[in-house]
């Protein structure tokens, strides 16, 4: 997939936080073999230089960066993250999220619009954490967004597909628009259905940092998405309410 | 033989112990004036942890922070051996269920046996786990307890003195700098820690109770004189600076969650320590040049120092089997 003019191979992409230690870390990205993962600047630097040292252990996977807002409440929050996070990455991209709700953690849709309007008009290459809101995409792409990171459910809660209706009905109005879902992947299987609706790719931190083996996990999430995509391309049947057999009755001998 | 140990650390006096032990002249130098004033290890909880800390941490954690269970009651007298109280209000009993799978050697236990460990927690939680071989001590009153030994055993501690500047003469060096040695291990990373001291007489508590929350884990460790410790946060930063709002309110908040008492409860001292951590956050016993470094003890430096120790005695004294043998990475 080609995202901001860069063509994109991995549609499984890894969040950093919260793994038992970087060297499992690495060995999970390793794992999932993709090659973007996400950094939350906020809460892991202190201040603008105390974090180097995990950030060159990231910068050392060897893939790309996607430097994130996570916990950022408010327009300006977001966009002085976004700016921090240009300079210590090198990189026009940035996941943009603002929170709006404390306990869903679920994006202020207005904020978040507002910020991308600012970014974009910056010179920053924006990858929206938004809800399935179909409106809300629209303003996105209006603003001058060229990718959609809708949630399949809230952040960290591991729930799978929320609104089935709500992600198809985004694939669906918006075809050529790559479409990652954001938050809320639990299991491989979560995955393999968001692939199977025709996303493009599938963003996950928790649900591999908190596996009891997060390396294993980690391949298993790659197959899984490997699995949806090609059941994807390989147009699966339509379901029905009648039984068909997949053994034709007609000509079967009679053995009484 | 003649030691120079680097840094009056938790790390660097316990290591210093076992040295003067086996019959080593030993000298401690610390760049600090005082003992804990560049210490992360004054800002620890002091728990002795080995099976809660399963929960995130690699089994060898475990297998080598068992023998600080029975090291630290023999060197400390103050040692409390109470157990972990491990609790979870109840829409999160998932982090309850999480914690069980990854940890072992626990109780399940209910509202009952809760308010007989802890009666001031009476009535406020539903389920808990219970891990009655654990211990725990206070960090400051402990490294105090171990340089008087020190003190006693003819081992001088001088204070205000570089390492890094002042040449050290010796037969054998142990550098226990934690994070300060940086410079030479260039793989060490520092994971800022903060935490709060408070002080209340409206609870009292008999073990550290670790209260699990899915975005905000915490742990109050009840301390001499109706001080409690209110620990801690883990930020991928080595930024020294003082304990930001954010921080204070997050743990504040779970302490006041895990009982109303601590909202009227005095804030005596806020304090940060830079935590030194490999990429493994796994501890090491590594040779550089004619230097012997004992470094990594990340958020374990209490439960880990008496092994590391153990293992850097050996490997200075040219033994290689023991009671305690233990990997080395």
């Amino acid at each position: 997939m080609n995202l901001y003019g860069i063509e994109v191979a991995s549609r499984l992409w890894l969040g950093t936080a919260r793994y038992p230690s970087p060297a499992i870390l690495s060995d999970a990205v390793r794992a999932s073999g993709t090659d973007i993962v996400t950094v939350s600047l906020r809460r892991e630097s202190g201040t603008q230089r105390g974090g180097q040292n995990f950030w060159s252990i990231i910068r050392g996977l060897g893939v790309r960066v996607l430097p994130n807002t996570a916990g950022c409440h408010s327009v300006k929050e977001a966009v002085t993250t976004a700016q921090m996070a240009r300079d210590i990455f090198q990189t026009s991209w940035i996941k943009l999220e603002v929170i709006g709700e404390v306990d869903t953690l679920q994006p202020d849709v207005f904020g978040l619009v507002e910020a991308a309007n600012v970014l974009c008009a910056d010179g920053f290459e924006v990858f929206p954490y938004t809800t399935d809101d179909l409106v809300v995409a629209e303003r996105l792409l209006e603003a001058g967004c060229r990718v959609l990171m809708p949630w399949g459910a809230p952040i960290g809660t591991g729930m799978g597909l929320n609104n089935i209706f709500g992600l198809r009905a985004l694939r669906a109005h918006f075809p050529e628009v790559p479409l990652i879902v954001d938050a809320g992947i639990g299991r491989p299987s979560h995955a393999a259905a968001a692939m199977e609706l025709g996303y493009d790719g599938v963003l996950l931190n928790t649900a591999v940092a908190m596996a009891g083996d997060p390396v294993l996990m980690a391949g298993a999430f790659a197959k899984a998405i490997e699995a949806g995509r090609a059941a994807f391309l390989a147009q699966p049947m339509e379901s029905r309410d009648i039984a068909t057999p997949s053994t034709p009755l007609l000509g079967k001998a009679w053995l009484e | 033989m003649r030691v120079t140990v680097i840094g009056a650390g938790v790390t660097g006096l316990v290591a210093a112990l076992e040295l003067a032990a086996r019959g080593a002249r030993v000298d401690i130098v610390e760049r600090g004036t005082q003992l804990g004033a560049q210490a992360c290890g004054w800002f620890a909880g002091g728990m002795l942890a080995p099976w809660c800390e399963q929960e995130s941490a690699e089994p060898h954690v475990g297998r080598l922070g068992q023998m600080a269970l029975d090291w630290w009651p023999r060197h400390f007298s103050e040692t409390v051996c109470n157990g972990t109280l491990v609790v979870a209000p109840t829409r999160d009993r998932a982090e309850l269920d999480h914690f069980g799978r990854r940890t072992e050697r626990f109780e399940r236990i209910g509202a009952e046996r809760i308010a007989e460990l802890e009666p001031d927690l009476s009535g406020r939680f539903r389920q808990a786990l219970f891990f009655p071989d654990e211990a725990h001590l206070d960090p400051r009153r402990a490294v105090a307890a171990i340089a008087a030994r020190l003190g006693d055993m003819g081992v001088t501690i001088h204070f205000g003195v570089d390492a890094t500047t002042v040449p050290v003469a010796a037969d054998q060096v142990l550098d226990c700098r934690g994070f300060a040695a940086r410079d030479t291990l260039d793989d060490l990373r520092g994971v800022r820690g903060e935490m709060l001291l408070v002080r209340t007489r409206d609870i009292t508590l008999s073990r550290p109770v670790r209260l699990l929350h899915p975005r905000m884990p915490l742990y109050v460790i009840p301390r001499a004189d109706g001080l409690f410790m209110i620990g801690a946060t883990m930020i991928e930063s080595d930024h020294g600076g003082p304990v930001t709002a954010r921080s204070a309110m997050e743990l504040l908040n779970g302490a006041y969650a895990l009982h109303p008492a601590f909202g009227e409860a005095e804030i005596v001292e806020m304090g940060v320590g830079i935590r030194p951590a490999f990429a493994d956050n796994l501890p090491r016993l590594v040779r550089r040049g004619h230097t012997w470094h004992v470094n990594g003890l990340y958020r374990h430096g209490f439960l880990l120092a008496p092994a590391m120790a153990h293992q850097a005695a050996q490997a200075i004294f040219g033994t290689s089997s023991g009671e305690y043998s233990c990997r080395s990475s």
